[in-house]
């Protein structure tokens, strides 16, 4: 017996919608042998984990609340994915957004006005643009790889971060605990239900209906499936490559400043050393288990709000480490990407005796 | 020295195994060679008059070897004869089979039918590596090297077992100075000319000790004077009994040093020659085949409008695999076709992009395009002016595999069709009614309503890419290999189109290798050869030899006649 992967003429259309699927159940079944590993009821960690969640009203307020700032990041990198473009650095626009943005109630602490949030709201959007234009520079300018450049900069905009809450920005009044001030009245999100799903939320579903429409009915929405799928025809087409760079890394770093904003003036509420429990890496694994598909990534990031609040009540019921959030996925994104194998190759099932016959 | 190839039960020859002398013929061979120095090949050594006896000296015999790919008969009986000392040329245009000949030999194809002989023992090489045990190397014409790496690196790549970079480096530049092939070793890749590289490549085969080297087309990316250099160096590796297959269409180059020459076309042996006898004119003649086609008495001189004109365009090329456009002026009228012939890789894709807008050109007035200069304006301000644009790759670059076929309309005509964009919006309706009638006109047939382009056959796709195009009414025309790899029926649809496109009023250029198409459809010719265009030639007035020459370089300009000599104080 042996296996081997032959090609398939055409990308198979069920296995795009099936390999996420199968993906999902092997890390599910990964999981049920890592809590049967450390001595725990495998189908009740698995309970405790991906299904209590979803079950009190409470908690689906608080999977909005984790899965905003998923989609709204995600749905951008979707966008330039298609591009053929790897902007990894989201969580550093994140970063930038929430910078930007808060810079305005920091420095203006007593500027309460009703223009101060759109403001803000703007700045964060400036703000990631400002931090994924260095690496669209560059890779139009000098070639350089933007992998590199966009996952660099994620440090530099943590550092900055930590600096300014430490230093500058530090909260007086805080018992020098390193926080800004609280974002409060007009430097604050509106909020809905109990108090925690913010205006994010809105912006993230508004988001995926507009860049669906945008990726699947527009001409430059055409421009960037084609910019990535097959470059050549797309400068016969008349379509500019950099300018394919500049629009998809400005769009990206702008959802993910805005979600970076919504974040601080939303749930956290204040500047901290560390606002973001990786989302703008999460969001990746969003784009990828969404098929790049606007609508599809609003359900992915769902997935992965559910595997943040579960490692949360992992940690509570279980006594196990949250880190278990992260394990789960980054197995996720993995087995996503083995999966897809499946879109462009049949596995096919041989006899050894054919594999030695062609080596001969 | 130890060598493998006598242990190659390949490499043994059953019928009249002659006593043990000559029983172990292969490495005393060459060693007799390298301590006598000698150079006169006949007689080099023991083992060869031995096998004289069996099979007339000859070194590697591929006997009546077919090739088939599909129903597609690349190779078809042919036969090739090498001796050692004996720089051997295989010509051929295009698709004459040279390539799947030499793959075979060179082991990476396989044979339909037919065989192989080294030294008079049939052999049957598996892959590259059997063929370099034998004492087979290839300089290929794409070179295969690490530009971050320096030269001897790159080399200790390529050698079996384990290696000694310093000694290997001294045995490099030892090998390099004794054969006049400049090399520093520790120099790095990417700082290296394309004539520098290859000599690496070169330097490669030659510290395995090959017996047979093949060059497939080594001039095509060297200038004039790093060809003389390897001219130097090949006669000096013939000298010492190496055997050289040496590919080229450049005709005067062959006859200056290849000593035999075999022609292939349409995958069979037309003749075998020698090339010092020959005029270049003859080889050409029996390369582009000797049947003279009556030209259409169709073709007639246009006085309309010129509708495309080029003048002096000059383009570096864009990489080291590129070919710079030197001085191209040309003038396209309405109402007539004009072709480009030229064998591929001579500046065609170049002045194809260059045309198309997808490269610009450095000044405005470089090209114009119905009166309006437009050198500097891209491809969607040129469809504006009504020029379309048919490039040779069908996949990835006329078309996008894995769109749907109206998509693929929209990819070129969103610009200039009013009714297929609205406020940004794609207008789907529009699109899909214009791929549905390109499909009719053209007889485009597909499986399904509407398919991905990658799903269409060569010739569906070609009259697709071909349909959508003259479907707009473009005043000038430009396609480039309008027929190339599709079947008979496609391709007189597409020269029917373009024939008819001519006479109801456009300026047609049609870039092509097929001289067969190129008399069918053209009013005038002209040729191109390392980027340079020849005037372009009433299709009566000029015939396929005259053609072949200029292909073969003779309108080039200061090159042929005024070579400097190889930079020696390099050496």
């Amino acid at each position: 017996m042996r296996l081997a992967l032959e090609r398939r003429p055409e990308q198979s259309r069920t296995m795009t919608v099936v390999s996420p699927l199968i993906a999902i159940a092997i890390t599910v079944l990964v999981g049920a042998i890592v809590f049967s590993a450390r001595g725990l009821d495998p189908l009740h960690a698995l309970y405790v984990y991906f299904v209590e969640p979803v079950m009190t009203l409470w908690s689906l307020e608080e999977l909005a609340v984790k899965t905003a700032p998923l989609v709204l990041i995600g749905v951008g990198l979707a966008v330039c994915f298609r591009a053929n473009l790897w902007n990894i650095g989201a969580e550093g626009q994140f970063t930038a957004g929430a910078l930007a943005g808060a810079a305005i109630p920091i420095m203006f602490p007593e500027w309460q006005s009703p223009a101060a949030l759109p403001l803000m709201l703007v700045a964060g959007v400036l703000g990631g643009i400002a931090w994924a234009a260095v690496p669209a520079f560059l890779r139009n300018r000098f070639g350089v790889n933007e992998i590199l450049t966009s996952l660099m900069l994620v440090y530099v905009a943590q550092y900055l971060l930590d600096w300014l809450v430490r230093g500058p920005w530090r909260d007086p009044d805080g018992y020098n605990f390193p926080e800004s001030a609280n974002f409060e009245g007009w430097h604050a999100l509106p909020t809905f239900g109990d108090g925690r799903v913010h205006l994010g939320a809105v912006f993230a579903v508004v988001a995926v209906v507009v860049l669906f429409v945008f990726m699947s009915r527009t001409l430059k929405g055409f421009e960037i499936r084609v910019s990535g799928e097959a470059p050549r025809a797309g400068g016969f087409g008349g379509f500019s490559r950099p300018r394919t760079v500049w629009f998809c890394f400005a769009l990206s770093g702008g959802l993910a400043g805005l979600a970076g904003l919504c974040e601080v003036t939303g749930p956290v509420g204040q500047l901290q050393p560390i606002i973001s429990p990786g989302y703008g890496f999460t969001a990746i694994i969003v784009a990828f288990l969404g098929r790049l598909n606007p609508i599809v990534v609003l359900l992915a990031g769902i997935v992965l709000g559910i595997s943040y609040l579960g490692g949360e009540a992992a940690q509570i019921e279980l006594g196990v480490s949250d880190k278990i959030a992260q394990a789960f996925q980054g197995l996720l994104l993995f087995l996503i990407l083995a999966c897809d194998t499946l879109i462009r190759y049949r596995i096919r099932i041989g006899r050894r005796e054919t594999a030695v016959a062609t080596d001969a | 020295m130890t060598d493998p190839r006598a242990n190659d039960p390949a490499t043994i020859s059953a019928e009249g195994a002659p006593d043990e002398p000559g029983g172990t013929p292969v490495g005393t061979g060459r060693s007799s060679d390298e301590t006598t120095g000698d150079a006169n090949i006949a007689d080099a050594a023991g083992i060869a008059d031995a096998a004289d006896a069996q099979n007339g000296g000859y070194l590697l015999e591929a006997i009546d070897i077919v090739k088939r790919f599909g129903d597609f008969t690349a190779n078809d009986g042919v036969s090739l004869k090498l001796r050692p000392g004996r720089i051997h040329a295989l010509l051929g245009e295009n698709g004459a089979g040279k390539s799947t000949l030499v793959k075979i030999i060179y082991g990476a194809l396989q044979p339909t039918a037919g065989s192989l002989r080294w030294q008079g023992g049939r052999v049957s090489v598996a892959n590259p590596a059997a063929a370099r045990r034998l004492g087979i190397g290839m300089v290929f014409q794409h070179f295969s090297l690490f530009e971050a790496l320096s030269a001897v690196e790159n080399i200790a790549l390529a050698m079996p077992g384990p290696f000694d970079l310093a000694a290997l480096g001294e045995r490099v530049t030892r090998v390099s100075a004794q054969y006049g092939l400049p090399l520093e070793p520790g120099a790095l890749v990417a700082d290296l000319s394309v004539g520098e590289r290859q000599r690496i490549e070169i330097v490669r085969c030659l510290l395995q000790e090959p017996r047979l080297l093949i060059m497939d087309e080594p001039t095509a990316v060297l200038t004039p004077q790093e060809a003389d250099q390897l001219f130097v160096t090949l006669r000096r590796l013939a000298g010492e009994g190496c055997a050289v297959l040496y590919i080229s269409h450049r005709l005067e180059e062959v006859k200056q040093l290849c000593h035999e020459a075999t022609i292939l076309r349409l995958g069979r042996v037309v003749a075998n020659v020698d090339p010092e006898t020959e005029t270049a004119a003859s080889l050409a003649r029996l390369m582009v085949g000797a049947d003279v086609h009556e030209v259409s008495t169709e073709a007639h001189a246009s006085d309309g409008p010129v509708m495309l004109s080029v003048s002096g365009l000059s383009l570096p090329s864009a990489g080291p695999f590129g070919v710079a456009l030197r001085s191209v002026s040309l003038d396209v009228r309405a109402g007539e076709i004009v072709a480009i012939a030229g064998v591929a890789g001579n500046g065609q894709s170049e002045l194809f992009e260059a045309l198309s807008g997808e490269r610009l050109a450095p000044a405005r007035d470089a090209i114009s395009i119905a009166g309006a200069p437009c050198g500097t304006a891209g491809v969607t301000a040129r469809r504006r002016l009504g020029a379309a644009f048919v490039p040779e790759e069908r996949l990835g670059h006329s078309a996008v595999p894995g769109f749907v076929l109206s998509d693929n309309v929209l990819l070129t005509r969103h610009a200039s069709d009013r009714a297929m964009v609205g406020g940004g919006f794609v207008s789907q309706l529009e699109t899909r009614a214009v791929a549905k009638r390109v499909g009719g006109r053209f007889d485009v047939r597909t499986s399904r309503e509407n398919p991905e382009a990658s799903a269409l056959s060569g010739g569906n796709l070609q009259k697709f890419v071909v349909g959508r195009e003259l479907d707009r009414d473009p005043r000038i025309v430009v396609v480039n290999q309008p027929t190339w790899g599709v079947d008979a029926g496609a391709a007189a649809l597409v020269r029917q189109a373009l024939v008819d496109m001519a006479r109801a009023g456009a300026a047609v250029l049609a870039i092509s290798q097929d001289l067969d198409e190129i008399f069918e459809i053209a009013d005038r010719v002209a040729v191109i050869s390392r980027g340079e265009l020849s005037e372009a030639y009433p299709a009566r007035d000029i015939d396929r030899e005259r053609v072949g020459l200029l292909m073969a370089g003779a309108h080039e300009t200061g090159e042929s006649a005024g070579r400097a000599p190889p930079p020696e104080a390099r050496a």
